[in-house]
């Protein structure tokens, strides 16, 4: 009963799941340019670290398996609007949607979903070979990706992660669903994609931040996108603390998806303007 | 017991606008004017089961509003609507699951998948028991002839072929009512053929019923039994071929091949509407003077190779109706009543 209530967005997951397995030369070209930047952040770290004289909040080697796992997982953050809805929603093929007999807000979040997972798939086990077997082969051994300092750690983060898909794909429909009111849906998404990489801790890590930014960075959905998460995979936050990271994990995912459905269901009356 | 009840359905849009040139942009970014276009002013009507319906218009007239309005994809600012015994916006999910949609000028297969997947999507989608999605796939491949397509990737397909799969892709789930907006739009003339049959045969053979919306009157004359044409938000006329003929005019054609190219017919009761070296077209009033009589009089005083009798061609009569619409808002509301 509940498997036949599902069948359609598994379908779906399952279809764009595959479909985007397919595109090799984009997660390549991706794997590449992860690497790069990973390289960069690093020398820009190890730049400071060795010039402070503070004691720092965070250990080197955390800021280094925090920033690969940063780009490990890229693929996986709310950071750009699905390529494919935009053109639906400006040619007005969307239309179709509306006449499945299914939920859309479902729909979009299943193709969210596979969006999130395919790639990151592609990239992050590439990338994790990287940082932690070539790295220290060729000599950088202290900019490797470091595994989780316990079994209870690792477990944690795993745990951690799904939520961080979860909440990631919540605010991506977001995104996605924004696009149903600025047509060539690149304003919202340019302001989102800057207070996602930023207030997620994807360019700084949040105790990096300023002492009074850092409640109110913390309590933000992003900060369980990539901060909290990684820090839990790290050893910074204890796996004993990881039930208040996985509440504020779910509770953002909730919250978003009600936000996410209630503006769905006013955008939608604007859309089939388009294209009439 | 009618299938699709419309009473006074009323819709409008907001149309922001803006003056063109630099100067309109930047005062655009201040300012925006809107207007609002009433893209259907009352529209009522009724379908029984199995019908076969051409729904037709210019564009802008509302066909595809009221077509959307249907099948649950917008909602109106007024009126009633039922389409079997349900509010098709407000129960949605249950209302298209029992409706099947085609719009000509879009897919809604899936680009980069072969045809059979994007099937198998559909069939999910509608939690089509395998079975009967097996049965109505292999009915539809024989019908449309898509046994060579099953396997190509939809992008790869030409605009005939990816329509025949389209409306193979409405009916896997069987359907009771299907909408065809503009079904045949940039088909060639096969392929046109191909589509047309086939919804023939839907209609007679398993009682679906059809609304097409269609700017091809060859359609409509191949098709429909009944026609409805729109304008400007209003439904203009309602009823048969033969009715909608009778209300905008009686006319009648008479061509005639003459023998000497340079000759001319000059004749009372007949208005010559072209002429093209030795053919003439004459349009009579058939109460006024009998076609036998016209025939006769013109052979008398010509000397002639051929002679034929026709009825104008409906884009004719929908051109005028048309026209007509233009005219005062009293003649509009009349025929409207």
């Amino acid at each position: 009963m509940i498997g036949n209530r599902l069948r359609p967005y598994r379908a779906i997951l399952s279809a764009r799941f595959r479909m985007l397995l397919q595109y090799r030369a984009a997660a390549l070209a991706g794997l590449w340019t992860q690497i790069f930047f990973g390289l960069v952040l690093l020398m820009i770290y190890e730049a400071f670290y060795r010039s402070t004289t503070a004691n720092p909040p965070m250990l080197f080697a955390e800021v280094v398996s925090y920033v690969w796992l940063g780009q490990a997982l890229l693929a996986m953050l709310p950071w750009n609007a699905d390529a494919e809805l935009r053109a639906m929603i400006r040619s007005g093929t969307v239309a179709y949607e509306l006449c499945r007999p299914i939920d859309l807000y479902s729909l979009w979040y299943a193709r969210a979903l596979a969006w999130r997972t395919a790639p990151t798939i592609l990239r992050a086990i590439p990338m994790c070979v990287i940082a932690t077997v070539v790295l220290p082969a060729v000599g950088l051994g202290e900019w490797r990706l470091a595994s989780p300092p316990s079994t209870a750690a690792a477990l944690a983060f795993a745990a951690t992660l799904v939520c961080t898909l979860l909440l990631g794909c919540a605010l991506t429909t977001l995104i996605n669903i924004s696009l149903l009111w600025t047509i060539s849906g690149d304003g919202a998404v340019i302001l989102l994609t800057t207070l996602v990489t930023f207030l997620s801790g994807m360019i700084v890590p949040i105790p990096l931040f300023p002492d009074w930014a850092q409640p109110i960075v913390l309590a933000l959905p992003f900060a369980g996108l990539i901060d909290l998460p990684f820090r839990v995979f790290t050893g910074h936050i204890p796996p004993a603390a990881v039930l208040s990271v996985l509440q504020h994990q779910i509770v953002w995912t909730v919250a978003l998806v009600l936000f996410g459905r209630w503006l769905l269901s006013h955008g939608i009356r604007r859309v089939v303007v388009q294209g009439g | 017991m009618h299938q699709i009840i419309v009473e006074n359905l009323v819709k409008t849009f907001r149309v922001s606008e803006r003056p063109s040139g630099l100067w309109g942009a930047v005062r655009g970014v201040v300012h925006r004017r809107h207007r609002t276009v009433q893209a259907l002013d009352g529209i009522s009507f009724a379908l029984d089961a199995g019908e076969l319906i051409g729904y037709i218009g210019p564009n802008g007239a509302g066909k595809s509003t009221t077509v959307k309005t249907l099948a649950g994809i917008l909602v109106p600012d007024g009126g009633r609507c039922e389409v079997l015994g349900r509010v098709p916006w407000r129960e949605r999910i249950a209302h298209v699951a029992d409706i099947g949609v085609v719009f000509g000028q879009r897919t809604q297969l899936w680009w980069d998948l072969p045809v059979t997947e994007s099937f198998e999507l559909l069939r999910d989608i509608y939690r089509v028991p395998q079975p009967r999605y097996v049965a109505a796939r292999d009915e539809l491949v024989a019908l449309l002839d898509l046994g060579p397509l099953l396997d190509v990737p939809v992008r790869q397909l030409s605009l005939g072929q990816r329509m025949r799969c389209d409306v193979a892709a409405a009916l896997l789930h069987a359907p009771a009512i299907l909408f065809l907006d503009e079904p045949t739009i940039g088909l060639d003339a096969v392929s046109k053929l191909a589509v047309r049959d086939f919804v023939k045969r839907l209609n007679r053979e398993r009682g679906v019923t059809v609304i097409l919306t269609t700017h091809d009157m060859d359609d409509i004359e191949a098709l429909c039994t009944r026609i409805i044409v729109i304008g400007d938000g209003r439904i203009l006329s309602d009823g048969t071929l033969s009715e909608l003929r009778n209300r905008v005019t009686r006319e009648r054609w008479l061509t005639v091949d003459l023998a000497q190219v340079d000759d001319a017919i000059d004749d009372p009761d007949a208005t010559v509407i072209r002429q093209e070296g030795g053919r003439v077209c004459l349009a009579f009033d058939p109460q006024r003077v009998s076609s036998a009589e016209l025939i006769q009089r013109v052979t008398r005083t010509h000397a002639i190779r051929d002679l034929f009798v026709e009825n104008p061609p409906i884009e004719t009569i929908v051109a005028r109706l048309y026209g007509r619409s233009v005219l005062p808002p009293t003649a509009g509301a009349e025929q409207h009543a």
